[in-house]
């Protein structure tokens, strides 16, 4: 049973969403947000990962985005450790004032 | 047809919430329609059939990663920064770069004949049980090398980041 909705629907969505991440991850000033648009453009790969997979009738690209979002998981939790270190050590999390690691 | 109306408003959830996302002054806005636009990904992957991913998206991105960036926010006090402006100082830079990617995808999108040639799906039969089933058959199978990798991963991640959070001795 062929779907209704061809592949190039998907992708191109999926282009859309990656190009909305690499929006808000340049021009927004907050960290956070920067952080969550990194999210957005993960969740735009694995769309055209699914697709492609359900597209070839494997499983494989499902397996990948599951590792996908394992890295991202430990990611989240990686960088919002940074982050909190950050504001502590700056009490601000602006990306035109956080411009070195160092204090 | 009903297919495509539900690809229609999953896709408008997506799209929406990534629109509304990016331009919403608060932090906790933004998360939530963050959550908005991931819960639209998790039904476009119950569309293409892949109800185990559909699962883990709920349950680990707006359960598990959306509720640690929420912590986050609240952890830091933001609610002076969200009087500022909220869009980078040399915004120009910013833009430029954008227009040159959006260029790329339109360049492509305009060549679709050449950019969209897909392989065609191999006739098979299709393997026996849901896609939990064969997912977890691959997954144990051919990918038990990665899958303990991505484990040890999890694991430096979590000492990682209490290392990293915890009180300056």
């Amino acid at each position: 049973m062929m779907s209704s909705v061809p592949l190039s629907w998907y992708l191109i969505l999926s282009a859309i969403l990656f190009g909305l991440g690499i929006a808000g991850f340049l021009f927004r000033k907050n960290l956070i947000t920067v952080f969550m648009s990194i999210e957005l453009m993960l969740n735009a790969v694995n769309l055209s990962f699914v697709a492609f997979s359900y597209h070839l009738k494997q499983v494989d690209g499902h397996i990948f985005t599951f590792f996908v979002m394992v890295v991202a998981a430990a990611e989240a939790a990686v960088g919002l450790a940074i982050i909190l270190t950050v504001f502590k050590n700056r009490s601000t999390l602006e990306v035109d004032e956080v411009d070195s690691m160092k204090l | 047809m009903l297919e495509t109306a539900f690809f229609y408003l999953f896709a408008l959830l997506t799209l929406g919430g990534g629109v509304l996302m990016i331009t919403r002054r608060s932090a906790v806005h933004s998360a939530i329609w963050l959550i908005v636009s991931l819960m639209g990904v998790a039904g476009l992957y119950l569309l293409q059939q892949a109800e185990f991913l559909f699962a883990v998206q709920i349950i680990l991105y707006v359960g598990g990663i959306m509720v640690l960036f929420l912590f986050v926010i609240m952890l830091v006090n933001l609610d002076q920064a969200a009087k500022e402006r909220q869009f980078v100082k040399p915004w120009w830079v910013a833009l430029a770069v954008l227009l040159a990617i959006g260029g790329e995808f339109a360049y492509i999108l305009r060549t679709n004949t050449g950019a969209f040639r897909f392989a065609v799906p191999v006739e098979q039969p299709p393997p026996a049980g849901g896609n939990t089933e064969i997912l977890a058959d691959v997954l144990f199978s051919q990918y038990l090398l990665p899958f303990e990798i991505a484990s040890l991963l999890l694991l430096v991640a979590v000492v990682g980041s209490v290392i990293m959070a915890r009180k300056r001795a």
